[in-house]
């Protein structure tokens, strides 16, 4: 790897904890690499996995978020909710082909001034062991963090992580607790369709392509995308053609398009 | 007053500090200044050595005059502690105070990167980049001012609520006090006397009940518990529901303090308790003294840290060690008054007076006893004289450490070492042992000095276990939305600066409920939380910080998914079913906004839009 590579680190921290604590870093004048540029948020909870999905494909080596420590949330439960949706945002990044390993969540309370100079070091020395992000030299991966995007902003995605916190803590209206592994399972089977799903959408936009095609880009079995390709098409979301006559193609109807 | 500019051209100025050399010893700042200058949007950059100085604020008042700027960018220090004064001078030159960023170049750059000027000189570039695409995607808001409901709702009828609900009246707010007993006095009832007085401990708190009970600001509610809490600070529905009776009351309240108090800890089995008879606990031991019913006994031990530090929980209960020594003392100086067979004999021992003495009295007596060798006191001396030597009550109290603290305390604890009171150390690695040897009730303990392994007869043992949450805290907790923390306590906002005050505004909290307290600490803790409970029923108003969600009624689908995810219950349904936030209960922690499935949620002054153009201005050179 380049000696010289310095990576470009984006950080969202809390105001109440991870922020304060990056202050008292300051204060105390602990020293750390230049590569973070970090912005403030009231709480960790405010982070959709959308937005770092976005913040990496458009070339960020790496994204860290900051919260207050378990229990300590200024805003009670916040960083439970961010503890979810980070989860789903590694399982995103790693459908799409990036390593996980680029983001990071880490707990840091206004107190530990000296960790968040070594969190932050730790941090930078992991991503220039990565290297640069694959995105600036590789447009399909660029592709398939945009499909894992938009498959994190869909609905299904967005309802399950926000209410599996809840799920896994509260009784539901007939008193039951959800067993954890089925919940589990099931947002990873939605995780794995939806973001199929979205890079189809994604991949179909600029050009018709066959279920074959699809099938190599994405590295699903041809079944698994004419399973996708049949429910996009019920909800009408993608079109059939047949450009030789033979075989179909599908592009993506843009909503409100042109 | 402040103009509306959202629709007009944008004109951002930067305002770059140097803070003497605290960022421009580190930071190019003048060049940071004149690269703010080509970023698209910004009509006006300097640098000034002090911006947050008189002369500073000044210069960027004229700028704003001056060249008609409707975005300000200040890049100096953390904006947690000076954003309100930037925010002020904007607004003071005429310009929203919500159309004003603030960029840390200090705390995050200048000092966190003394060694590599050009690097951190390339970053206070990027992150004063960021903030000028921040800024130009800001728009004026307006803080929210709610009407309050002038009264106040109390939970729990304890010598903390009574206090605070009589203090609340006083000050002319209207009280409920709920109490889920038949009777006020709360946990106070069963002692017997209160550390350090030797006043009946009924008697010192009944003045106190009947002032709750005859003021006319407050209506107390026996037997009867909060069933239903709606609302937030100043506007609070509350139902309160007789435990033998289906029928709620409603009310409007503004403030709220919990006031619950907390039980004693018991466990079977703990060092013999439920198993062996005469192993009782503090409480229980109180009860006796109180209604005359302890047996005679001539050996009392007292158990201290039974069930706490680490054993069954992890905090210490604080008050023990006091009530302990406060007991231990009552045995020698007073038992034939607690006996039980006292009134059924008629026979009654003049009431030995316990007093703290006076610090240098204590100092003469150490002088006194010292030039003497180790005899005992002429007080001392002279009960036993008159007890008879053969009925002295020998009472020992095990314990890791005494943690007398306080100033009359510490004396008293003095008090009790000269009574011949026995303290025995134990480590918690080898604790006494409660044993049953034929009928004989038996402690067996390390004894650490002559590190020999000890057994003594015993008629009484007594467990200062610790005082531990109510049971019912937790509906409470889930009733107001306060947390409760690892122990079961209730949770104040903050352990050092807010002791009194929850996260949640308009909710404060008391005695016992929030950790063990004596009851001088309860009665300074509620007239702590009625005075922050009278702060927004006097002002008759709140002020919301305009950080807060706001739906998209449009997109909304009403699927309640931001209803369930917000700590604060402040999103309710309105009567189209869809996603409506109460402005004054709102938070602006954006956890509904990142929750919000339809995208329909954003967050006021930290919007998607906002937080993406100042990320992805980090990356590359803003368009």
């Amino acid at each position: 790897m380049a000696e010289d590579f310095e990576p470009k680190i984006v950080g969202f921290l809390c105001n109440w904890c991870s922020y304060a604590g990056a202050d008292l870093c300051g204060v105390s004048r602990y020293q750390y690499p230049t590569n973070i540029r970090v912005v403030r948020v009231m709480c960790s909870t405010r982070i959709s996995p959308h937005m770092v999905l976005r913040i990496l494909r458009e070339g960020a080596d790496g994204v860290i978020l900051g919260g207050c420590h378990i229990g300590d949330c200024h805003y009670i439960s916040g960083n439970y909710y961010t503890e979810r949706r980070f989860e789903m945002m590694e399982k995103m990044i790693e459908l799409a082909g990036l390593e996980p390993e680029r983001i990071r969540l880490e707990w840091v309370s206004a107190s530990e001034g000296e960790r968040f100079s070594k969190v932050v070091s730790d941090f930078v020395s992991q991503i220039k062991k990565l290297g640069p992000s694959p995105v600036r030299n590789k447009p399909e991966v660029a592709k398939k963090l945009e499909g894992a995007e938009n498959a994190s902003k869909s609905f299904r995605m967005k309802a399950l992580v926000s209410k599996e916190y809840n799920l896994l803590t509260k009784e539901n209206v007939y008193e039951e607790m959800l067993d954890p592994e089925r919940l589990r399972n099931l947002i990873e089977q939605a995780a794995n369709d939806e973001y199929e799903r979205s890079l189809i959408l994604t991949l179909t936009q600029d050009k018709s392509l066959s279920v074959k095609d699809l099938s190599k880009i994405i590295d699903v079995p041809t079944d698994r995308v004419l399973e996708h390709i049949v429910a996009l098409r019920q909800k009408n979301l993608i079109a059939m053609e047949h450009p030789d006559g033979f075989t179909p193609t599908y592009h993506a109807i843009i909503i409100g398009g042109e | 007053m402040e103009n509306d500019k959202s629709n007009e051209e944008l004109r951002v100025g930067v305002f770059v500090c140097h803070c003497g050399t605290n960022i421009g010893g580190f930071v190019d700042v003048p060049s940071v200044a004149e690269y703010a200058k080509t970023l698209p949007g910004v009509v006006f950059a300097m640098d000034n050595l002090y911006t947050c100085a008189e002369d500073g604020l000044a210069a960027i008042k004229n700028a704003i005059k001056e060249h008609k700027l409707n975005r300000v960018v200040v890049a100096s220090c953390t904006p947690r502690t000076h954003a309100p004064l930037f925010q002020a001078t904007v607004e003071e030159a005429g310009l929203n105070k919500y159309l004003f960023t603030f960029v840390n170049i200090r705390e995050h750059c200048s000092w966190v990167h003394m060694k590599e000027k050009e690097k951190a000189t390339e970053k206070a570039r990027d992150l004063v980049r960021m903030g000028v695409a921040r800024v130009k995607l800001l728009s004026p808001q307006e803080e929210p001012r709610i009407p309050v409901e002038k009264s106040a709702l109390v939970i729990g009828g304890g010598v903390a609520g009574m206090t605070a609900a009589h203090s609340l009246a006083k000050m002319g707010f209207p009280v409920h006090l709920v109490e889920k007993e038949k009777e006020l006095g709360g946990f106070v009832r069963n002692l017997n006397n209160l550390y350090v007085t030797t006043k009946d401990a009924t008697e010192t708190i009944m003045p106190l009940i009947e002032k709750v009970k005859s003021h006319p600001n407050i209506k107390v509610y026996l037997n009867s518990k909060v069933s239903n809490v709606h609302g937030f600070i100043g506007n609070f529905d509350v139902k309160i529901k007789p435990n033998d009776k289906d029928e709620e009351v409603e009310h409007k309240v503004g403030s709220i303090i919990v006031a619950t108090g907390a039980i004693e800890y018991t466990k079977e089995a703990l060092y013999g308790y439920n198993v062996y008879k005469n192993v009782v606990t503090l409480t229980e031991f109180e009860i006796m003294c109180k209604n005359k019913t302890l047996p005679k006994v001539k050996n009392v031990a007292f158990i201290q840290c039974a069930g706490s530090r680490g054993q069954d929980v992890s905090y210490c209960s604080r008050i023990c060690c006091n009530v302990a020594i406060k007991n231990a003392i009552n045995i020698v100086d007073n038992y034939d008054n607690l006996l039980g067979i006292a009134e059924q004999t008629g026979k009654a021992v003049e009431e030995v007076p316990v007093e703290p003495k006076a610090p240098t009295e204590v100092l003469e007596r150490r002088r006194r006893r010292s030039s003497r060798g180790r005899g005992r006191e002429d007080e001392e001396v002279a009960e036993e004289v008159k007890r008879g030597p053969g009925e002295r009550i020998e009472v020992t109290i095990f314990n890791r450490d005494i943690m007398s603290y306080g100033i009359a305390h510490e004396l008293y604890f003095n008090k009790a070492r000269e009574k011949r009171v026995r303290f025995v150390r134990y480590k918690p690695d080898r604790r006494p042992e409660v044993i049953m040897d034929g009928d004989k009730l038996m402690i067996k303990y390390f004894h650490e000095t002559l590190a020999v392994e000890r057994e003594m007869p015993v008629d009484l043992v007594i467990l200062s276990t610790p005082l531990i949450a109510q049971p019912d805290a937790e509906d409470i907790s889930r009733l107001l939305k306060v947390p409760c923390g690892q122990d079961g306590f209730f949770l104040e906002a903050h352990v050092k600066l807010r002791p009194v005050d929850f996260a949640t505004d308009g909710v404060f909290v008391c005695g016992t409920a929030r950790g063990p307290a004596d009851i001088t600490e309860s009665i300074e803790q509620a007239e702590a939380a009625a005075s922050r409970a009278a702060t927004p029923l006097a002002a008759g108003y709140v002020q919301a910080e305009a950080i807060m969600a706001h739906v998209d009624q449009e997109i909304c689908s009403g699927c309640g998914t931001c209803i369930d995810v917000c700590p604060y219950g402040a999103i309710t349904k309105n009567e189209e079913g869809l996603a409506e936030v109460v402005a004054a209960a709102c938070k602006g922690c954006g956890c509904c906004g990142a929750s919000c499935p339809e995208n329909a949620i954003s967050m006021t002054n930290y919007t998607d839009e906002q937080l993406m153009a100042e990320a992805l201005a980090a990356l590359k050179e803003a368009i």
